[in-house]
C-alpha cells in the first residue's frame, strides 16, 4: 500500500549561525558547535532559495535563531527575503547586538517579531547563567523592540538556580510590554543534559511556578499571554515532539542540514539532506531521515496498541529523549506511563544539588 | 469594543498552497473563513465596530450581520488576536 503524502509543513526552524557572545549552560544547540562542518555556514543565496522553497511547501512561520542571528550580516537581507517569499518572520535573539539602528533596518525590510531571551530577571544572576553581561543590553533591546512596534515575546528557560524568581519574570514581561511570555522549563538535550545536575528543579519549585503563572493569568488576562509548559519528567503522558516526527516542523543548521528537530543530529544513523544539494520539497517529502520515525509505522509496543488510542496525539513522544533514556530510538518514550523504563523518569525527579554549570562555547568540545 | 483593531504584530494573508485565508501572528497561524477574513480587514482600529457592520450589511445585500461581527470579534479579543483601539 502506498504511504499517505507526507504531511504540509507550517514551521521553518532556521539556525543562522552557531555562534553567540552568550554560554548558557542549557543551549538545544549540539555539543559539537565548534566542528568544522558548522562553520561552513551556508550563503545568503542558498538561504533566500530555501525560503522559497519552504513557502511553496506550505511553510508559514520561519524562526530565524541560531546561536545569535544577529552575528549574520546578511541579516536583513534575510529578513526582507522571507517577506518577499511570504513567511511571517520571528528574530529569536539573546539581545545584546540589537540595536536602534540595526532594529530600524530589520523593521523596514519586514521582520515580523522579536523574541529576546532573558536568563534570569535579576541583573547579577542574568549574567552569571549567561557567562557574560549582558543584562543591561537586553533590556534596552525590549524597549527598541517595543518602540519600533515590534510585537515582543520575552523568553526565559526556568530551573533550579532561577525557577524561584518567576515572579520577577511575569511582572518583567509586563514592564517591557511584552505581548507573549515563554516560561521554558528546561529541556533536557544539547548543553542541558552535560548540566542536568545543575539545572534540575524541585517539585516544589515547579508547583509554585505553576500557581505564579495562574495567579498572573487571572489578574492580567490576554494582554500577555503566558506559555507555560511543564517539565517533560513530571508528566505521565508524552508531549507531540516538534507536533510529531516530519508532520509540521523542520530545522536547518548552520551548514544547511535539515533535520526534523534540533536534537535530531544525536540520533546514530540518521543521515541529513542538505540544502546546498537538494530541493527542500525532495528532503521533506523523500529523504530517509524524516521517513524514519514519521506517522505510526515504525512504533513498537505499548505505542502499536496504545491502550489509550494516542498513536496520533503524541505521536510516541520524543525520538531524541527515548534514545538517551533507553538506548533505542524507536523506543516510547519513556515519560509515558505505559514505558518499560517510566522508572527512569520518576527517578530523575530527584534534583542532585551541584550548583556548577559547564558553559556553552565553540571553542573546546564537550562530551556527554 | 468601540473600534477594533488586530493585535501588534498580526497580519492578514492568503496562503496561496492551502488556499485559505489565514492570520499570521507571533508563532501562530490562525486559519480563517472567508468572512471572517472580510471582518478582520475592516478593523483598522479607525472605523467603529457599527461602521464595519454597516460595510459588510451593504456588501450582503443589507443583511443584517450585526451579531455574527459580535461574536467573531468577542471570540478573537479572548484569544488576545484583537484589541480595542478605542479603549
Ligand atoms: S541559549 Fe544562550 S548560548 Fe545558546 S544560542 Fe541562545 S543565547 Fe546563545
Ligand atoms: S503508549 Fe505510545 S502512543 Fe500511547 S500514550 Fe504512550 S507514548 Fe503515546
Amino acid at each position: 500500500m502506498p504511504e499517505p503524502r507526507a504531511p504540509s509543513p507550517l514551521t521553518l526552524v532556521a539556525e543562522l549561525s552557531y555562534q553567540c557572545p552568550l554560554h548558557c549552560p542549557y543551549c538545544s544547540n549540539p555539543l559539537e558547535i565548534g566542528a568544522e562542518t558548522y562553520r561552513r555556514e551556508l550563503e545568503t543565496e542558498h538561504w533566500l532559495r530555501t525560503f522559497r522553497q519552504a513557502r511553496g511547501l506550505g511553510v508559514l512561520q520561519l524562526a530565524l535563531t541560531g546561536g545569535e542571528p544577529m552575528l549574520r550580516r546578511d541579516l536583513v537581507e534575510l529578513c526582507a527575503g522571507a517577506r518577499r517569499a511570504g513567511l511571517y518572520s520571528s528574530l529569536i535573539t539573546a539581545g545584546t547586538l540589537f540595536t536602534r539602528e540595526r532594529a530600524e533596518a530589520l523593521k523596514a525590510a519586514g521582520l515580523d517579531h522579536v523574541q529576546i531571551s532573558i536568563q534570569s530577571p535579576d541583573a547579577a544572576e542574568n549574567d552569571r547563567i549567561a557567562g557574560n553581561r549582558s543584562f543591561a543590553k537586553k533590556i534596552a533591546a525590549a524597549r527598541v523592540a517595543r518602540e519600533l512596534d515590534f510585537p515582543l515575546t520575552l523568553n526565559c528557560v526556568l530551573h533550579r538556580q532561577n525557577l524561584d524568581r518567576i515572579e520577577a519574570v511575569l511582572d518583567l514581561a509586563l514592564v517591557l510590554g511584552a505581548q507573549r511570555l515563554e516560561l521554558a522549563n528546561t529541556q533536557y538535550y544539547g548543553w542541558a543534559v552535560v548540566n542536568q545536575a545543575a539545572l534540575m528543579p524541585t517539585r516544589e519549585q515547579i508547583l509554585r511556578g505553576e500557581e505564579a503563572v495562574r495567579r498572573f493569568r487571572e489578574r492580567v488576562g490576554p494582554a500577555v499571554d503566558v506559555l507555560w509548559v511543564l517539565p517533560d519528567l513530571y508528566e505521565s503522558l508524552p508531549k507531540p515532539c516538534m507536533g510529531g516526527w516530519g508532520r509540521t516542523a523542520m530545522v536547518i543548521a548552520p551548514n544547511g542540514d535539515v533535520l526534523p528537530c534540533q536534537a535530531a543530529a544525536t540520533i546514530p544513523g540518521l543521515e541529513f539532506a542538505n540544502v546546498r544539494e537538494r530541493p527542500l520539497e525532495w528532503i521533506w517529502n523523500e529523504s530517509e531521515a524524516f521517513d524514519r520515525f514519521r506517522g505510526t509505522k515504525w512504533m513498537q509496543e505499548p505505542c502499536r496498541t496504545c491502550p489509550l488510542g494516542r498513536q496520533e496525539v503524541d505521536f510516541g513522544g520524543c525520538r531524541c529523549q527515548a534514545l538517551r533514556l533507553t538506548g533505542d530510538a524507536a523506543a516510547t518514550d519513556p515519560v509515558c506511563r505505559f514505558s518499560a523504563h517510566h522508572d527512569r523518569v520518576v527517578s530523575a525527579r530527584e534534583p542532585v544539588a551541584a550548583d556548577e554549570f559547564v558553559y556553552r562555547t565553540v571553542k573546546r568540545p564537550v562530551r556527554a | 469594543m468601540t473600534r477594533p483593531r488586530l493585535v501588534t504584530g498580526a497580519r492578514l494573508h492568503y496562503d496561496e498552497v492551502r488556499e485559505e485565508h489565514v492570520l499570521l501572528v507571533p508563532e501562530g497561524v490562525v486559519r480563517l473563513n472567508p468572512t471572517a477574513a472580510e471582518v478582520l480587514e475592516l478593523c483598522d482600529g479607525e472605523r467603529s465596530l457599527e461602521e464595519i457592520v454597516r460595510a459588510l450589511s451593504a456588501r450582503y445585500d443589507g443583511a443584517d450581520l450585526g451579531d455574527d461581527v459580535h461574536g467573531l470579534l468577542d471570540a478573537m479579543a479572548q484569544r488576545g488576536l484583537v484589541r480595542d483601539a478605542g479603549a
